[in-house]
């Protein structure tokens, strides 16, 4: 935070933060405001994703969804969010009221301290943390300690059911998602969140999931097991609604029922920002180069313009995937316990090992024989370029052209909407 | 203490073997209705689930000794809500047998048109909710889409959405309306592409075949000797349908086939005769074959009257009579004794789903919790039905 306060002031304002006689006041006032902006990011964009959600599922199942408050119904989550405001906040007589009470807090603290560290543009983030993945993993752990003291402190069995179904679920998971993400930490060689994406470019055969065939696999295991992780469909076993009523939140309402739904859909900006930093090329804007950035540093001269261009760039990349998780929650079915573990433990968690271990070598190979080189960014006209676009037009415009055709074959087959029958 | 438990005792100490009681029900989303499971459960896995049934009980066999004969045409709707043709139809083949009424070919053509309609939509229900309670949402609406299209064209047939009081005594209340059967073809076609369309989004998705495959197996013989009926003994690989082996009404006349169970998941994915994913793919099947009939019906439907000439105070002479239809859940009988009054003597329904209630315990054993949802789901199970 303090180096982009004082870049901030030495590069746009020309004055130099140690001269000033409050310095660490203003870092104190830009701080909190900065606290306050993420966390009321975070709540916005949950809010707004419940709704958005809501309409694409409404649209998937031909239904209308929620399109009277507001336009489209975009309000739709402050009613909600004003409706469970002023709901009673039950607490069974039987529950234990203390960890019953703490539980929602567990969930939102490993929820909001993750945005310490989530870039969101070039320099925009809060910190430029050296261990921000490390991090970002140990923050999100926090949530299913709230979740399992949830189910417990519910003396419900239902709630039990979920809370322990979402201990042994997000801590198996875990363990392929702390693999695979060192994939792109190997290939970075920093944990680093803004390394990391610097050492992507900008377009898309410059992300790290078409470099490697490791990359590529990295990328949907780690999807797999952050959809897991986030107890997303087809993984949402710990509220599974047809089996366990509402798994650990059952006997929630009011304001702390709340807190869970927020986490929850909040979560998708965390997985898909996290899969957009470690995959996706990050902020990295088509066409600004490494060296150019560079050289804009060097002479203290990033234009004000790119820090907007790279914001934008990441959030169209995070909203993307955050859209293609919302499509898979309400296009599968659920996996059951014993699918969900030997899912993990019998393919997920072997495959991420042999990754680590290939990317590992690889790196160390291609170390030994190009050096310091083989980190370089290679441009589309060389020969690792052309192997690079190669990968990207087998791996990521075939399957995607693949994609939409079946799609709209499906489509042509029905009909996008339905041929209204009704009320003849 | 069984041997068993003293092996556990053994291995994980003292107070390892105890299980919890889960109170499944009445008001758990995926029951169906109004039942109550009380699951002995070890963890996720079940040691057994015993079905409770008895909460939506509304004396409807009683209801039945206590009002006219057409009178209580109205009260076998709620028999079966889902599938209320049938309990109409049901009721009325068996006082016409008390009465020595035929109803006429017409009559019987649109017997044979709404009950399978009514067939589409109950079983349309059924896979949406089985789709649901797996865990994919998405094949509900779809589902209940295509039941809206159903349901408009019964109540342009007979004024009624849910419970249709359409079969009378001697005959059905209604004739076709003017233009109907065009509209009927119109959803038919409509409604083969919905078909394809439904297989390609739940029946072959990946995730919903390995949750199904291999779940519950119940054997032809163990279905027979639980007296399963309908898609769910059929799906244990018994060729019983009522309409092929006991033909009645305007059935004779029409050809279709009867699915059977047989392992529709594939060997590699685990798939037997007789399990869950069997029992969901049949119902797909036979919502095909009902279109087929409807087809069928409509182009073969006789002119002439639709209602016998019944006497406007049924009073059948002294006699019992029973009836068996082919419900979507199943074969229903019907069992009136008539002692020569207004009303019935005695009035009992034999229904598919309190059948199935009783396998589940004995399938219980060794089932997770998400299967029981699936098990309840794929025997289709409405609480109305069981209790009546």
């Amino acid at each position: 935070m303090r180096e982009f306060l004082d870049e901030i002031i030495r590069d746009r304002l020309g004055q130099d933060p140690a001269s000033w006689a409050l310095t660490q006041g203003v870092y104190l006032v830009a701080m909190m405001a900065a606290g306050i902006a993420l966390t009321t990011f975070g709540a916005l964009f949950a809010g707004l994703t419940s709704w958005w959600e809501r309409r694409i599922a409404a649209r998937m199942q031909s239904r209308v969804g929620p399109n009277r408050v507001g336009p489209q119904g975009i309000l739709q989550f402050l009613a909600d969010a004003l409706k469970l405001l002023v709901k009673e906040d039950l607490i069974s007589s039987a529950s234990d009221r203390w960890l019953f009470r703490a539980a929602p807090y567990f969930v939102v603290a490993g929820f909001a301290l993750t945005f310490v560290v989530l870039p969101f543009g070039y320099h925009l983030s809060a910190t430029r943390m050296n261990v921000g993945l490390f991090y970002v993993l140990s923050v999100t752990a926090l949530v299913v300690v709230g979740i399992l003291i949830s189910g417990w402190a519910s003396n419900s069995k239902w709630a039990l059911f979920g809370g322990i179904r979402a201990a042994a679920q997000v801590v198996s998971y875990e363990i392929p998602a702390g693999l695979v993400i060192l994939v792109p930490v190997l290939m970075a060689g920093s944990l680093n969140l803004h390394d990391i994406i610097r050492a992507q470019g900008g377009w898309p055969w410059d992300w790290y999931l078409f470099q490697t065939p490791m990359g590529y696999a990295g990328f949907f295991i780690l999807f797999v097991a952050l959809l897991a992780e986030g107890n997303r469909t087809p993984f949402d076993l710990p509220e599974a609604e047809s089996e366990l009523v509402s798994g650990y939140n059952t006997e929630y309402s009011g304001m702390r029922f709340a807190y869970f739904f927020l986490t929850e859909f909040g979560n998708l900006w965390v997985m898909s920002a996290v899969m957009t930093t470690c995959f996706l090329g990050g902020w990295q804007v088509p066409g600004v180069s490494a060296e150019n950035l560079a050289r804009w540093e060097a002479l203290h001269q990033v234009p004000g313009w790119f820090y907007l261009v790279s914001a934008a760039v990441f959030c169209a990349k995070t909203l993307l995937l955050a859209n293609v998780v919302i499509w898979i929650r309400w296009t599968f079915p659920r996996v059951r316990v014993d699918q969900m573990m030997s899912l993990c433990w019998k393919y997920l968690v072997p495959a991420a090992m042999a990754l680590v271990v290939l990317a590992a070598v690889t790196e160390l190979m291609s170390f030994e024989l190009f050096g310091e080189a083989a980190r370089v960014q290679a441009p589309l006209f060389s020969l690792r370029g052309l192997i690079h676009f190669a990968f990207f037009a087998a791996g990521g415009l075939v399957p995607a052209v693949l994609f939409f055709r079946k799609t709209f074959r499906n489509i042509s087959f029905v009909g996008d909407r339905v041929r209204p029958l009704s009320n003849w | 203490m069984a041997l068993e438990q003293i092996v556990i005792t053994r291995k994980f100490g003292p107070g390892a073997e105890e299980e919890m009681i889960l109170n499944m029900g009445p008001q758990h989303p995926s029951t169906h209705g109004v039942i109550n499971f009380i699951v002995h459960a070890d963890g996720e896995v079940m040691k057994k689930a015993v079905p409770e049934v008895g909460y939506l009980h509304r004396s409807i066999e009683k209801i039945g000794e206590l009002v006219t004969f057409s009178g209580f045409m109205p009260y076998t709707d709620r028999v079966d809500y889902v599938a209320a043709m049938f309990a109409n139809e049901g009721y009325a083949v068996a006082v016409e047998k008390l009465l020595g009424v035929a109803p006429p070919a017409r009559a019987q053509y649109l017997r044979a048109i709404s009950c399978e309609l009514n067939r589409i939509a109950s079983h349309l229900v059924a896979v949406g909710t089985m789709a649901m309670d797996i865990g994919a949402v998405t094949p509900f609406p779809y589902a209940l889409r295509e039941r809206e299209y159903v349901n408009d064209l019964i109540e342009a047939l007979c004024g009624a959405r849910l419970t249709y009081n359409y079969h009378r005594i001697g005959g059905v209340a209604f004739d076709l309306p003017p233009d109907w059967a065009p509209n009927c073809h119109r959803f038919l076609d409509h409604f083969d592409r919905i078909l394809d369309e439904w297989d390609r989004l739940i029946s072959l998705n990946e995730i919903f075949v390995r949750r199904l495959a291999g779940l519950a197996v119940i054997p032809g013989p163990m279905a027979i000797d639980y007296g399963l009926v309908g898609p769910n003994l059929r799906a244990s690989g018994v060729d019983y349908d009522l309409r092929k082996v006991h033909p009645y009404g305007a059935y004779p006349d029409f050809e279709f086939k009867v699915p059977v169970g047989k392992g529709f998941a594939g060997k590699n994915r685990g798939g037997q005769v007789g399990d869950c994913y069997d029992r969901f793919y049949c119902r797909v099947l036979e919502m095909r074959e009902s279109v087929s009939i409807v087809r069928q019906a409509l182009h073969k439907i006789p002119e002439g009257e639709w209602m016998a000439k019944v006497p406007r105070k049924v009073k059948p002479p002294g006699g019992e009579a029973q009836s068996r239809v082919e419900s979507a859940r199943g074969e229903m009988a019907y069992y009136v004794v008539s002692d020569g009054g207004e009303k019935a003597a005695r009035v009992r329904v034999r229904t598919g789903s309190f059948m199935a209630m009783g396998i589940i315990e004995d399938l219980s054993p060794g089932l997770m919790i998400a299967d029981l949802v699936a098990l309840i789901a794929s025997l289709d199970v409405v609480a109305p039905e069981i209790d009546r």
